[in-house]
């Protein structure tokens, strides 16, 4: 029981982080029906940018490490949505007429190129996050130690996320969002600016991944230029797992993946946890299509 | 002669002298590119006929390459004798797996396949029966004989991969006309119409598929040869996204855009190997670039014409 409850809360944490990363394949997916496979870069870029933020500013010592931390995530995020902007601008605009898979491919460029250039810039080499800005103590619960980073991250994402469901369905911005998701078309015969719909989502979402690849480098400590291909490829299976296109499926893809892979790791084997995650992907593919919230997309009669 | 003719002529009497002229670092390049030259036309006939979103080829061909390499290390069986049995196994995997998604429409097919060659890549790793030897792979796999002759050299190896990418580009330009090709092409533009004029669209795809991964199998042999060692590392997700890049950005459903895309995709990187790490930066926006410029690929597919002359003949000729 202890052990269950151990890897529960530490799947739920992780799990937190894949939901965050898989909001962004979901939005881009909902409304360009495009995998954006540049995404797990920007977490990457969010990772490295926190870093270098973090060791350069100081900004944890003049005002302490928890407010410190709050305004570089705050930074890290408006720094990786511009970058996402401006690759929406570059490398997928222009491709919005063409065949679906060329979108595809030039997603697999801006990756490598993404992937590159940090490499070039920081190394091939892991770097550390320094370790003693946060509290490493552990609370007590049910007789189970948990650690407070643990709770904080779990509590960090379901903040971002609650915030991001709101803004979608409540505002204004949210609802042209939701529109142009439904059609593209018709969302611009009611006047709604589809480009600048699809800016938005190149911005929330990448927000979101950056914040993610912060949360990463401060939970584990170490971060490498090709982490945002595992963790791309886990948020993207969290994504279909809940139904792609579909907002709170991605919250609930997310949490459920985390979950599987900590109780798979822990009680089948450490060494097949990946697969189980793609397993079980399959087999909920193969008995639900669309995901666990998804709709029937109905593009053909 | 045609134009058309005249340059592949042309190409192919250069690529067959061309290893008098370069050292063995170029024809290894070259082999490379003939390897997957045959890997991305194999993969061309699940996504570029069939139309099918695949992007786990590399766990065919993986199939068949550890088929070879552990028949031939574990019972000595020569290493091109075990080129159709690594092609079947690649091909009743394939059959396994393709059939409960196969219906699965688009980007969940993708990710799907993705899975498929990940789960695959962790068993190798894991060391699965006992047989792949985990993360190290298999060492020792045996130079192939030929009419009695050791293919040891990167030269020796080029002519046997020309051979082998000579017959795969035959035997796809043929299947390009057959009924087979007809159909399949009519179920990539509208698989619902196919249905309905009486094709098994499910059926067709099953078998492009296990077609496809059947090469990809047989592929794996020359590559298990060529290499004498396989390890886990040469089947990654990557590798899939190589093959499905060539396709796409050569030209898909176009037999020679498809091998331009593998001289592009493989050979270009080499090309530039001196500018080192910034080479790959570049390469990422050159993909980008390529699909802005040529979104169907650098030679997409001519536009298929149907001669429908014998219509207004039997109207009556009537114009």
């Amino acid at each position: 029981m202890q052990l269950f409850l151990e890897q529960l809360t530490n799947g739920l944490a992780v799990g937190g982080i894949y939901a965050l990363i898989a909001l962004g394949y979901t939005m881009v997916y909902g409304v360009l029906k495009l995998i954006n496979f540049a995404h797990g870069d920007l977490f990457t870029i969010g990772a490295f940018l926190g870093l270098t933020l973090l060791l350069s500013l100081g900004l944890t010592d003049h005002i302490g490490p928890v407010a410190g931390i709050l305004v570089l995530v705050l930074m890290v995020m408006g720094l990786v949505a511009v970058i996402g902007a401006l690759l929406e601008r570059t490398a997928y605009r222009p491709l919005r007429t063409s065949p679906r898979l060329s979108a595809v491919v030039s997603a697999l460029g801006a990756s490598i190129f993404f992937q590159n250039a940090i490499m070039l810039i920081y190394g091939a080499r892991f770097r550390v996050y320094p370790h003693d800005l946060l509290p490493t103590t552990a609370i007590s619960l049910f007789g189970v130690d948990i650690p407070v980073m643990r709770i904080v991250l779990f509590a960090a994402s379901l903040v971002m996320m609650a915030g991001l469901y709101y803004f979608v369905q409540r505002t204004k911005t949210g609802t042209a969002i939701r529109a142009a998701a439904i059609d593209q078309g018709a969302a611009k015969l009611m006047g709604i600016d589809v480009n600048r719909v699809i800016m938005y989502v190149f911005l929330i979402g990448p927000a979101l991944g950056g914040a993610a690849g912060m949360m990463v480098g401060l939970y584990y400590g170490q971060i490498n230029f090709t982490m945002g291909w595992v963790y791309g490829l886990k948020a993207f299976t969290a994504a279909i797992l809940g139904g792609i296109g579909n907002i709170p499926g991605a919250m609930l893809g997310g949490l459920l993946l985390g979950v599987i892979e900590a109780m798979g790791a822990t009680y089948i084997s450490l060494a097949w946890k990946d697969a189980i995650s793609f397993m079980v992907l399959i087999l909920i593919l193969i008995f639900r299509p669309t995901g666990i919230l998804g709709e029937r997309v109905a593009d053909k009669v | 002669m045609k134009p058309a003719t005249i340059i592949n002529v042309v190409v192919v009497a250069a690529l067959l002298v061309a290893p008098y002229w370069l050292n063995a670092y170029w024809v290894d390049v070259l082999n490379s590119i003939g390897i997957y030259a045959v890997l991305a036309l194999s993969l061309n006939i699940i996504l570029g006929y069939a139309g099918l979103f695949h992007m786990g080829h590399a766990a065919f061909f993986a199939m068949g390459t550890y088929t070879t390499a552990i028949l031939n290390t574990q019972f000595g069986i020569p290493v091109l004798w075990l080129m159709p049995l690594s092609g079947m196994v690649a091909g009743f995997f394939a059959l396994l797996v393709a059939r409960p998604i196969i219906h699965l429409r688009g980007d969940y097919l993708l990710i799907v396949t993705i899975g498929i060659v990940e789960i695959v890549r962790i068993a190798l790793v894991n060391n699965v029966f006992g047989i792949t030897g985990g993360s190290n792979g298999i060492f020792g796999i045996s130079r192939p004989v030929l009419f009695g002759h050791v293919i040891r050299t990167p030269h020796d190896f080029y002519y046997l991969i020309f051979a082998f990418a000579a017959i795969t580009v035959f035997f796809f330009l043929r299947l390009e006309n057959s009924r087979f090709g007809r159909a399949l092409n009519y179920i990539r533009e509208d698989d619902v119409a196919a249905e309905g004029s009486g094709i098994d669209a499910a059926h067709y795809k099953l078998v492009a598929f296990v077609l496809g991964a059947f090469w990809a199998g047989m592929a794996g042999t020359i590559f298990a040869a060529k290499m004498t060692i396989v390890s886990p590392q040469s089947f990654t997700f990557w590798e899939s996204v190589v093959m499905f890049t060539i396709v796409i950005l050569g030209g898909s459903g176009n037999i020679r855009g498809v091998i331009l895309g593998a001289f592009l995709i493989v050979g270009l990187p080499e090309v530039f190997r001196e500018f080192a790490g910034a080479r790959m930066l570049i390469f990422g926006a050159a993909m980008i670039l390529m699909m802005i410029f040529r979104p169907k690929g650098i030679l997409p597919p001519p536009p298929r014409t149907f001669n429908l002359d014998f219509l207004s003949s039997a109207r009556g000729g009537g114009k």
